[in-house]
């Protein structure tokens, strides 16, 4: 591995040197690195791209790396990834995509993870998407997250991407087991003519399940976001969805949260709030000697953060 | 060190201009001074003026004699000018030891942030790792206004009604972190206020009504005449209920 893509593994998965736990790396399309443990098997699959992670039932503390990057220029790529976590298992997982792309072809990866979360089990999931290079090529991602949590179970997903991708769309679609939790929250910042789709959709089929959907975003430039959640309560359950956006620039953000409920005791609340910096804060901060340009850095990275 | 000239400052308002500051000057020494006044008299907007916030429609404002009127508000801040808000501003994401490393100008240890809480009588461990947010108190974020105005320690301190919801406990701490700023800090506290216990500490008493200073002396002597400016505002309320 060069220099730039040790950096992207850094920047996506926190990784420098080898990981403790189980981990596989993918480089431009191919598996790079792997490693098992007793209780985590990694397989490829045989019949398309992706790979099959194995957590068995009553694993506590073990995390997982999963990072791919693609330093190719004009690379593009399809992969599925399936989790399946054992019951009562409690387990971190990273994942994370750099595209470092300094040529003038476009470089995509598009992703569907799909996890089976078992009865009572725990897992953090955290993702990050990043692009850099100075080529022309568009550095596109597309990520898709397919989350099913069987009773009891609880899943909680940081996903976060912060530069340099022109273009993703990111569907995430969940179903809820009786007393299944789960929790999504997304950071995204957007610049130049960038733009990202947000489509949450959950299903909340299980008695006493709970929902909270989380985005805070910033689109500066001439960028466009686009955020939907739609949550169904379809039995005695709560769910919450908060959509929270900062516009700069010549920016345009929509927020389109729809809450449908399909059972008296479903309780569901969304709420949008779209604006820019308040000029308050600017000044608040100003009158602690930072300059127009550093305050609104700090209120950006503090709000993302 | 602190010298306002002439200053005015007028704003449309639904009746047309009006005139909120007529023609004030001021020279304010290092020590503890209060703007005090009726509400409405243009005290904050004077506040506003010296942080460089408001920006006067004539008059000049001198620090240690350089001339500042034109200088930006980050500008002011850097040559010592520390301004705490009548209503701070709320931040998402913002913690309060973020803030209060800001506003020291460098990265600060947690011990070195819980001391300015601490201070400000908030339970620091509770509050520095908070967010700037909607969860904290009127109170709350009133006090850590203060400790941001503690952490910069600046020549010019300048407080827009630092008791406005504060309770009674923690005014009482609030009078002893302006009385330890006076003895530490050397530099100029300027304070607006209605409270007697607060203009009981001051050097000086600058009353301010109507938008001109009407009275500038010690407390005792200033008192009388405030009760005046008081039954004058009573009188033509009368004469325009008679009238």
């Amino acid at each position: 591995m060069d220099n730039k893509e040790l950096e992207l593994l850094k920047i996506i998965a926190d990784m420098e040197g080898t990981p403790s736990g189980a981990y596989n790396i993918r480089a431009n399309g191919k598996a790079f690195d792997r490693k098992v443990t007793e209780n985590v098997d990694i397989k490829s699959k045989t019949d398309k791209a992706g790979i099959d992670i194995i957590i068995k039932a009553g694993t506590k503390g073990e995390k997982v790396h999963i990072p791919v990057i693609i330093s190719e220029s004009g690379h593009e790529e399809m992969v599925y990834n399936d989790f399946y976590i054992g019951d009562g298992a409690d387990v971190e997982i990273v994942a994370g995509c750099g595209i470092h792309n300094c040529g003038s072809g476009n470089s995509r990866h598009d992703g569907i993870h799909t996890f089976y979360v078992g009865k009572n089990a725990r897992v953090l999931y955290t993702e990050k998407h990043y692009g850099d290079g100075d080529g022309t090529g568009g550095k596109v991602m597309n990520p898709a997250t397919v989350i099913h949590v069987a009773e009891g179970g609880y899943m909680e997903m940081e996903t976060t991407q912060i530069k340099g991708i022109d273009s993703t769309i990111r569907n995430s679609t969940a179903v809820l087991g009786d007393n299944a939790t789960l929790i999504i929250k997304e950071k995204i910042m957007t610049h130049k003519d960038q733009l990202a789709k947000t489509n949450f959709v959950v299903d909340m089929n299980g008695n006493g399940c709970s929902a909270n959907l989380i985005s805070r975003s910033v689109a500066k430039g001439n960028s466009k976001q686009v955020f939907v959640s739609k949550i169904n309560g379809n039995n005695k359950c709560t769910g919450h969805s908060e959509c929270d956006a900062i516009i700069m620039d010549n920016a345009q953000v929509s927020a389109i949260p729809e809450v449908t409920a399909n059972h008296i005791d479903a309780s569901l609340i969304h709420e949008a709030a779209i604006g820019k910096i308040a000029g308050e804060q600017l000044i608040k901060l100003m009158t602690l000697g930072l300059t127009e340009e550093q305050a609104e850095e700090q209120i950006v990275n503090g709000f993302l953060k | 060190m602190l010298r306002l000239e002439n200053i005015c400052f007028s704003a449309e308002g639904e009746n047309g201009v009006k005139d909120i500051l007529k023609n004030i000057s001021l020279e304010l020494d290092n020590g503890f001074a209060v703007i005090t006044g009726p509400n409405g008299s243009g005290k904050s907007t004077l506040a506003k003026i010296i942080a460089g916030i408001i920006k006067p429609t004539s008059g000049k404002i001198y620090l240690d004699g350089e001339d500042i009127t034109d200088l930006s508000v980050t500008e002011r801040a850097q040559k010592g000018v520390s301004f705490a808000f009548q209503q701070p501003v709320r931040f998402k994401g913002i913690t309060v030891h973020d803030l209060i490393s800001l506003a020291s100008g460098k990265e600060i240890t947690v011990a070195q942030a819980c001391d300015y809480l601490s201070q400000v009588g908030l339970c620091a461990r509770d509050y520095v790792n908070r967010e700037i947010n909607a969860s904290l108190s009127g109170g709350e974020l009133k006090r850590i206004e203060i400790a941001t105005v503690l952490a910069r320690s600046t020549k010019v301190s300048v407080f827009d009604e630092p008791e406005a919801g504060i309770d009674l406990w923690s005014f009482n701490n609030l009078i002893k972190v302006f009385e330890k700023m006076h003895q530490t800090l050397g530099g100029l506290i300027l304070i607006i206020s209605h409270q007697e216990r607060i203009l009981n500490i001051a050097d000086k008493v600058i009353v301010v009504s109507e938008g001109s200073v009407k009275n500038i002396g010690k407390k005792d002597e200033i008192l009388p005449d405030l009760l005046g400016t008081a039954s004058l505002g009573c009188k033509v309320l009368t004469d325009s209920l008679e009238g």
